[in-house]
C-alpha cells in the first residue's frame, strides 16, 4: 500500500490552510494510500497544532524538540529523514520552507524529487504522473516520477480542494526520541518584519497594480492617474519592486502583501501563481496585457488585450468624465 | 572568497509567447529568443561585488550545449573571472538531481567558499541549489535577498519569506545560497562588454573529464522526467473584450460600474 505522508506547517499554534489541501492530493495520487500528517516543533504550540490535525488525519506523527521550535529547514530536514520511511512519499507544501527543505531532503533520502505539483493523474506501474507549469505559468507539464524508492513531492498551496475538516478521531503517535542529532551548521536568528510603507494597499477596496508592462518607471504616473480617477490605489508585482520603481509595501504576492480588494486591474502582469497568491476574497479581475496567451487571462474575469501604456490614459479620460 | 556561480540558458519569458510544436508535446522551439536566467544575474552581480569587497574570484559555470557558451561570456562581460561549459550528450534528460550531479563533480575539483545558484529558473522547480548542498553535506540557504559577511568561516543571510518578511540566518562557510530577485541591481552589459571576453577561452568539460558514471546523469539516471508539454484546460477564462478602443471602455466602465470599482 502507498504511504503518504504530509508535512503540516504552522504559525502561532494553528496549521497553514495547505494542511487541509493535502488530503485531496493524497486521493489524486492512491485513493487507497495511508496518510500521515507530521507536525515538528516543540511543547504546547507543537501539541495544539497536532490535536487540530488529529481531527482531520487518522495518523499523525509529532516531533517534539526545542531545536525544532522554528522550522529551520536544516534542522527540520535532519529530523524528517529519520522518520519518514524510506519508501514512502512526503508531500510538502510548495512555500518558501517548502523551497529550502525539498530539494535537499529527496537528496538524503535518495528518493525522487517532483516540485510545485498542481495535479495528480495517478501511479502506473512504479511512475506516478502529475502536472506542474513551466515558464511562468505559460505552460504547462506532464512529469513522471520513478517512486520505487519514494519520493519526496512539493504541492503549490491552494492547487487541491480543501477537506472540510473536523471528523476524524486519529492517532498522534509521538516520535521525538526517532528524530536523532538536530545539530546544524545553519543557525537562524531572527525574523525582520516587512517595512510599512506609505500606502496601505491592503485597506482599498480598488487596485490598479502594475507589472512589466509599464515599460519604464516614469509610466508608473499613468497608473496613478487611472488610480486618482478610480479613487484607487497603485499596488505592482514584484519586478517593480525588484527594479526599485515602487516600495516593498505596495507589492502583491505570497512574498508581499495579501490583498482583498473588490476590483483589482492588472495591469500589464502576467500572473504568475505567486503573484495570484497575493489576490484573496475572489475580487473582480480585470487584466490588461499586449500579449494573449498571459496567464492572467485564464484567472481574470474581464481581458483586454492591448498596451496600458496606451490604454490606461484612455480609460482615464473616460472615467474622468463621467 | 572563491565563489562559483551556477547559470543557466533559458527561454526569455519576457520575449517570447509560448506556442506548442505541430506534434504538441513539445514547445515550438524553432524561434525561441533565448538569454540568460533572470535570478541568476543577480546571483552573479552579488558574487561580484563581494569579490570586488573581499578579493578572490568568481566562476560562472553551466551545464549545456555549444549554445550555453554565450551567457557565460555574458556572465564574464560583467565580470565573472572565469567559465566554465559541462556539456556532454550524455547529460541530456538530465533531471534535477542529474544537473545537481555534474555540477558537484565539478565544485569537488576546486576550492570554493561560496556556490550561488538562482532561486528558480524556466522550470520554476527551484531545486538544484539544495540538492547540491546535500550532496557535499554543505548547509543551504534558499531565497536569500541579503549578505553580510561576517569572518571567513561565517556570514550571515537573510531569506524572502512570505508576507515581504525576512528571515536571519547565521551559516558557515562553505555553504549553498540561492539568491533571490531584488537582492541588489544587475549592471548592464553592452556590446562592448561582451567583445572584450569574446576570445577569452572557456574550457568543457565532459563526463569522463569529471569522472562521472554516464548512467548516473542524462535520462539514464533521471528518476523525474517530464512527458510532454500541454494547454490546460483551464474553464472559460476571461470575457475578453473586443472593438474599438471607445466600445471596450465603454463595456468595461458599466462592468467596473457593477461591480463597484467606479
Amino acid at each position: 500500500m502507498t504511504q503518504i505522508y504530509a508535512y503540516i506547517p504552522f504559525k502561532n499554534g494553528s496549521a497553514e490552510d495547505v494542511a487541509l489541501e493535502y488530503p485531496a492530493a493524497a486521493k489524486k495520487i492512491d485513493a487507497a494510500a495511508m496518510l500521515t500528517a507530521v507536525v515538528t516543533g516543540s511543547g504546547a504550540e507543537l501539541d495544539s497544532v497536532a490535536t487540530e490535525m488529529s481531527k482531520i488525519y487518522e495518523q499523525v506523527i509529532k516531533v517534539d524538540n526545542q531545536a525544532l521550535a522554528y522550522p529551520n529547514a536544516e534542522v527540520v530536514r535532519k529530523a524528517l529523514v529519520n522518520i519518514i520511511p524510506k519508501d514512502a512519499i512526503l508531500l510538502v507544501a510548495h512555500t518558501t520552507f517548502g523551497m529550502d527543505i525539498a530539494p535537499g531532503l529527496s537528496v538524503k533520502m535518495d528518493a525522487a524529487y517532483a516540485a510545485d505539483i498542481v495535479d495528480f493523474e495517478g501511479i502506473e506501474g512504479t511512475r506516478l504522473k502529475m502536472v506542474r507549469q513551466e515558464l511562468g505559468g505559460a505552460v504547462s507539464t506532464h512529469v513522471t516520477a520513478d517512486i520505487s524508492a519514494g519520493a519526496v513531492i512539493t504541492i503549490r498551496p491552494g492547487a487541491f480542494a480543501p477537506v472540510d475538516g473536523g471528523a476524524a478521531n486519529g492517532t498522534i503517535t509521538d516520535k521525538s526520541a526517532d528524530a536523532g542529532d538536530l545539530a546544524s551548521t545553519r543557525k537562524f536568528l531572527e525574523v525582520v518584519e516587512a517595512e510599512v510603507g506609505d500606502v496601505d494597499i491592503t485597506k482599498s477596496d480598488v487596485l490598479v497594480s502594475i507589472g512589466r508592462g509599464i515599460e519604464e518607471q516614469e509610466n508608473i504616473e499613468l497608473a496613478q492617474e487611472l488610480a486618482t480617477a478610480m479613487n484607487a490605489v497603485v499596488s505592482c508585482s514584484r519586478p517593480i519592486v525588484d527594479a526599485k520603481w515602487l516600495e516593498k509595501s505596495r507589492q502583491v504576492g505570497t512574498s508581499g502583501q495579501t490583498v482583498k480588494p473588490k476590483v483589482y486591474m492588472a495591469m500589464g502582469i502576467s500572473g504568475s501563481f505567486q503573484h495570484l497568491g497575493g489576490l484573496k476574497g475572489n475580487p473582480f479581475i480585470v487584466a490588461v496585457n499586449k500579449n494573449p496567451k498571459a496567464p492572467i487571462f485564464q484567472v481574470a474575469d474581464v481581458g483586454i488585450v492591448t498596451d496600458i501604456l496606451e490604454f490606461m490614459p484612455e480609460l482615464t479620460e473616460a472615467i474622468s468624465s463621467l | 572568497m572563491e565563489i562559483l556561480v551556477c547559470v543557466k540558458r533559458v527561454p526569455d519569458t519576457a520575449e517570447n509567447e509560448f506556442e506548442l510544436n505541430g506534434a504538441g508535446n513539445d514547445l515550438d522551439r524553432d524561434d525561441l529568443v533565448y538569454s540568460v536566467n533572470e535570478w541568476d544575474n543577480y546571483a552573479v552581480e552579488e558574487a561580484i561585488q563581494m569579490v570586488d569587497k573581499m578579493g578572490g574570484s568568481v566562476t560562472v559555470v553551466t551545464v549545456g550545449d555549444d549554445e550555453s557558451e554565450e551567457i557565460l561570456r555574458r556572465e564574464m562581460a560583467m565580470g565573472a573571472n572565469n567559465g566554465v561549459l559541462l556539456s556532454d550528450d550524455a547529460f541530456e534528460g538530465s533531471d534535477g538531481k542529474g544537473i545537481a550531479t555534474i555540477l558537484k563533480a565539478e565544485i569537488e575539483k576546486g576550492s570554493y567558499d561560496l556556490i550561488l545558484t538562482g532561486a528558480q529558473a524556466d522550470e520554476g522547480a527551484g531545486q538544484v541549489g539544495g540538492m547540491v548542498a546535500a550532496m557535499l553535506d554543505y548547509p543551504y540557504a534558499s531565497l536569500v535577498n541579503k549578505i553580510d559577511v561576517m569572518d571567513d568561516k561565517k556570514i550571515k543571510v537573510g531569506r524572502e519569506i512570505e508576507g515581504g518578511n525576512q528571515e536571519m540566518n547565521e551559516i558557515s562557510l562553505p555553504c549553498v545560497l540561492s539568491i533571490q530577485t531584488g537582492i541588489n541591481e544587475p549592471r548592464y552589459v553592452g556590446i562592448r562588454g561582451i567583445r572584450k571576453v569574446s576570445s577569452v577561452e572557456i574550457p568543457v568539460k565532459s563526463a569522463s573529464d569529471l569522472g562521472l558514471d554516464a548512467a548516473s546523469v542524462g535520462s539514464a539516471g533521471a528518476k523525474t522526467r517530464r512527458v510532454d508539454y500541454f494547454v490546460p484546460d483551464m474553464g472559460e477564462g476571461a470575457e475578453m473584450l473586443e472593438g474599438s478602443t471607445e466600445e471596450i471602455i465603454a463595456k468595461l466602465i458599466e462592468k467596473l460600474k457593477a461591480k463597484g470599482g467606479l
